[in-house]
């Protein structure tokens, strides 16, 4: 990544490690946006150091923060375990070896709110910053919560990327960075797009109706 | 974008280019980033002040004992102790004072802001909010003195590395004592060459400072390890500003440190299984931590 000013003086959060509370609470939050609010379940893994030191950090409660859809710097933080019980959100943290491959600091995330079940793997990378690292097991490249995301679960087929960027194009909006990957050649394929601007509503419900993309999401800035 | 820059050199080279501080040209350079651009860039780093400050309250009024027993009290018990010759200079304990504040309010989930990290957030503050007392200086000249240090941080961030996980304490507390030194030359009315040389100084006298948190917080021996970070600072501002300067460059500071962090063993880049939190008592701490689990 590239350091910016604010990544250095900063982020603004509740102690006491940048890596181990902040950027928990700020993987929590991603999950949170992703699913579209708090889910009403959610079972939490832990990998590396995550599952070793989490006590002491309040690695746990951090997360269950960031999936109330509380930011990194907001005091509730630390009595998340009763805030998760008024919300109704029943949770379920475990430690797991998810292999070599993964950073140190990982959480596997599943999560269902209104019958929506997602899976997320994402890890904190040092100072409050965090890599989401697949969603629904596809890599995920380019997101971070540092841009305005449009995230796209489609069918691999041709020019259905060219569709989505078209579309991005005709609204003009500016892509910074974007990656796709997919399960396997004509199965599900997801599409990352960073953007410059704020992504319009009719951009998502104009993508939506194309019958190849089976669903779209929007990650905003997580400050 | 006419303000970027990547290294020391370039850094040094657009103050020079524009005649202007550290500071300026890193409020530029943020100005230009995509991502910072339309935010009230100065606004935004008074509120972080503002958030520090809280910080600094707040664990100046608490003596507890955090849930761990590892911190608490000292910023209280370095306040009540005045002696007749404070040998350490009142705005290095000033500074210090502050900083141990910081921590102990981190310690116990408390609100703070990371500069660069949680582990040594209370350097840079510490230095500057001490130091702006001690000369007179106001806000307007605490926030640019915050945006040098930022310049410093991202060269370090950018070409080595923040996390003691991936480069021990040297990338933390030794990052934010480079950090803090530049801040206080410029301060101080040096010029952007005796802050790129308070920095390299400050900085080489922490390379190879392992990461070795006892049970695996942020607590011992990082609370005490950001007052030696400021007593580093403040001794490396005051070489560059009586000319003194480093016979390694700053780059090339940098691109040791990045090297060193690189070949240290995993034990010692904060896994707490090495260092410190190896020692009979860093284990006994791990066991109560841990719930005697392992």
């Amino acid at each position: 990544m590239s350091w910016q000013v604010f990544d250095i003086v900063g982020p603004i959060m509740i102690g006491p490690s940048s890596s181990h509370t902040s950027g928990a609470a700020r993987l929590g939050k991603v999950v949170h946006e992703l699913i579209g609010g708090t889910p009403e379940t959610a079972e939490i893994q832990l990998h590396g150091s995550f599952a070793e030191v989490y006590k002491g950090h309040g690695t746990d409660i951090a997360l269950l923060a960031g999936l109330l859809g509380f930011a990194p710097d907001d005091p509730r933080l630390r009595q998340a375990a009763e805030e998760a019980q008024q919300a109704g959100m029943t949770y379920m943290i475990s430690c797991v070896d998810l292999g070599l491959g993964h950073h140190p600091n990982t959480a596997k995330f599943s999560v269902v709110r209104q019958g929506e079940r997602l899976e997320v793997i994402g890890c904190s990378i040092g100072a409050g910053n965090v890599e989401i690292v697949s969603i629904e097991g596809i890599k995920t490249n380019y997101l971070d919560g540092k841009f305005e995301t449009l995230i796209v679960m489609q069918q691999d087929a041709p020019g259905v990327v060219a569709e989505i960027t078209e579309t991005i194009a005709r609204e003009g909006l500016n892509i910074a960075q974007m990656g796709v990957a997919r399960e396997d050649r004509g199965e599900r394929a997801l599409t990352i797009i960073n953007l410059d601007e704020k992504i319009p509503d009719d951009l998502i419900t104009e993508l939506a109706c194309d019958e190849r993309i089976l669903w779209v999401k929007v990650l905003p800035i997580i400050y | 974008m006419g303000y970027a820059f990547s290294s020391g050199t370039e850094l040094l080279d657009l103050t020079d280019k524009h005649g202007t501080a550290i500071s300026d040209i890193t409020i530029n350079y943020s100005a230009e980033q995509q991502n910072l651009a339309g935010l009230d860039i100065l606004g935004e780093m008074q509120r972080r002040l503002q958030v520090i400050r809280e910080a600094i309250d707040l664990g100046m009024q608490h003596a507890e004992r955090s849930a761990s027993g590892l911190s608490g009290g000292d910023a209280q018990r370095l306040t009540a102790y005045a002696p007749d010759v404070p040998l350490l200079g009142q705005p290095v304990k000033q500074a210090i004072t502050y900083s141990f504040a910081i921590m102990e309010h981190n310690a116990r989930f408390g609100r703070i802001v990371a500069f660069p990290t949680a582990g040594s957030a209370g350097t840079v503050p510490g230095c500057l909010l001490a130091a702006a007392e001690a000369l007179g200086k106001d806000d307007a000249a605490l926030v640019r003195a915050m945006f040098t240090s930022a310049g410093i941080g991202m060269i370090i961030g950018n070409n080595a590395m923040l996390a003691g996980a991936t480069g021990g304490c040297q990338a933390e507390v030794g990052s934010a004592s480079a950090m803090a030194a530049a801040a206080l030359t410029e301060l101080r009315g040096g010029s952007p060459d005796q802050c790129f040389q308070a920095a390299a100084i400050a900085l080489k006298g922490l390379l190879g400072l392992v990461c070795d948190p006892i049970g695996g917080l942020v607590e011992a021996p990082c609370v005490k390890r950001n007052a030696t970070a400021i007593a580093n600072a403040f001794m490396a501002s005051d070489l560059a500003l009586a000319g003194i300067v480093s016979n390694v460059p700053f780059d090339e500071v940098v691109e040791a440190m990045r090297n060193i962090g690189r070949s240290m063993p995993a034990s010692l880049r904060e896994t707490a299984k090495g260092g410190l939190a190896a020692t009979e008592t860093g284990k006994r701490v791990w066991c109560a931590v841990m719930g005697d689990e392992s």
